[in-house]
């Protein structure tokens, strides 16, 4: 099981079997959604996330 | 099981106190006492106790011995009466004001009288696990917690115990609360039609509670802001400060989440969608959670820090229980598992 740091909060995050490179993770401390770039080092960059209206 | 009795079971601190105490696997409660309402069932003062116990409020001349007496009196009244109170139990926890600072005139400065009995000071751990779990261990005697010193000590422990405050810089923190911190007693302020829909500063700075910071953050130079708001339970603390220069977000991110993972009713609220994206008080009614969140502008190292609990649990009774199982050499969380309500 590779470990990936989230770049954004530094965040542990295991990469669960069968992930596939261009998938989209979610970091379980900071919320970020993080784009799988390679698997072998495994390695991961921030995805674009949509600006939401939460409802302020 | 653990015999316990409350002293000054009437308020809302008292009422919370019994029903965790009424759920508690490893406690039993013997008596709970109020001289207003002696004789009636807790049940008709604390109408959510009904068929969960058939305890009546006892006349406090008639405590008997316990294995652990609880204090929920207004403040200032337990200082005249400890020397009492230590003959009836080996160990008390004390919800309110009266043991809290560790230091007689420095309590005299921020309450304005001189203290009862300031050689009982020192006996009392004050009642914060996340700053004095260790001690706890071997305590006999723990102090209450302020509900707004409780929300300000978290929001800003993170960044004192990482030690990245520039504290040449003042601390400000901005204090929303419901009305329940008020007390059960009740005034003019407090009647429906001057309460409700209300956003009032009743406090600029001077607060009592901004002792308990001073002592427990070792920061000199910061003010408490109360604003009074449209809740019964709740307190959001949102703390300005400095960061020292440097200090970014990744720091925050490993100081926040350390103490999290040290602390089992702590937890991190910094949230990148969906609605509750920073701590709210609103969802943690009944729980024992304190939510942390932070932001940093990195341009200035303005940080906001905030913290939401619950008053009555993290801030009073909550606490108290936790105090109770961490003194009694029991899982802390035993009795305060409840994960709150949404929506509510």
């Amino acid at each position: 099981m590779a470990t990936v740091t989230c770049p954004e909060c530094e965040a542990q995050i295991e990469l669960e079997a069968g992930t596939e490179v261009g998938e989209i993770i979610v970091c379980s401390d900071c919320g970020v959604d993080l784009e799988v770039t390679a698997l072998d080092p495994a390695a991961i960059q921030l995805a674009p996330m949509e600006q939401e209206d939460w409802g302020e | 099981m653990t015999t316990v009795s409350i002293i000054g079971g009437s308020g809302y601190g008292g009422g919370e106190l019994l029903r965790l105490l009424l759920g508690h696997p490893k406690v039993e409660v013997k008596q709970v006492t109020s001289r207003s309402h002696l004789g009636e069932y807790v049940y008709q003062v604390h109408p959510n106790l009904r068929k969960q116990t058939q305890l009546k409020f006892s006349d406090p001349a008639a405590l008997e011995p316990v294995d652990l007496l609880f204090l929920a009196q207004p403040h200032g009244q337990a200082q005249h009466n400890i020397e009492q109170y230590a003959k009836l139990a080996p160990k008390i926890i004390d919800l309110a004001a009266d043991f809290r600072l560790r230091n007689a005139d420095f309590y005299e400065t921020w309450y304005g009288e001189k203290h009862a009995a300031p050689e009982w000071l020192s006996k009392f751990v004050y009642g914060l696990p996340e700053l004095h779990r260790a001690e706890m261990a071997t305590a006999n005697y723990i102090s209450g917690v302020g509900c707004n010193a409780t929300a300000s000590n978290l929001a800003l422990l993170p960044l004192i115990k990482a030690d990245l405050l520039d504290l040449s810089s003042p601390v400000i923190i901005e204090i929303k609360v419901g009305s329940s911190e008020g007390g059960a007693e009740g005034n003019s302020g407090s009647l429906h039609a001057e309460r409700a829909n209300v956003i009032r500063t009743f406090s600029a700075f001077g607060h009592r509670h901004t002792a308990e910071v001073i002592q427990e953050m070792g920061v000199k130079d910061v003010s408490l802001t109360m604003t009074a708001v449209d809740l019964v339970r709740g307190v959001l603390a949102t703390a300005h400060a400095k960061v020292r220069q440097g200090v970014a977000t990744k720091d925050l991110w490993k100081a926040y989440r350390a103490v999290a993972n040290e602390n089992p009713f702590v937890r991190v609220v910094k949230e990148q969608r969906g609605i509750y994206r920073v701590p709210e008080p609103k969802i943690l009614a009944g729980s024992n959670y304190a939510d942390l969140g932070f932001e940093l502008d990195e341009s200035n190292g303005h940080i906001v820090s905030m913290c939401a609990i619950d008053n009555l649990m993290k801030g009073a009774s909550g606490t108290a229980v936790q105090c109770m199982n961490l003194m009694m050499g029991w899982d802390e969380t035993l009795g305060l598992e409840f994960a709150g309500l949404h929506p509510i």
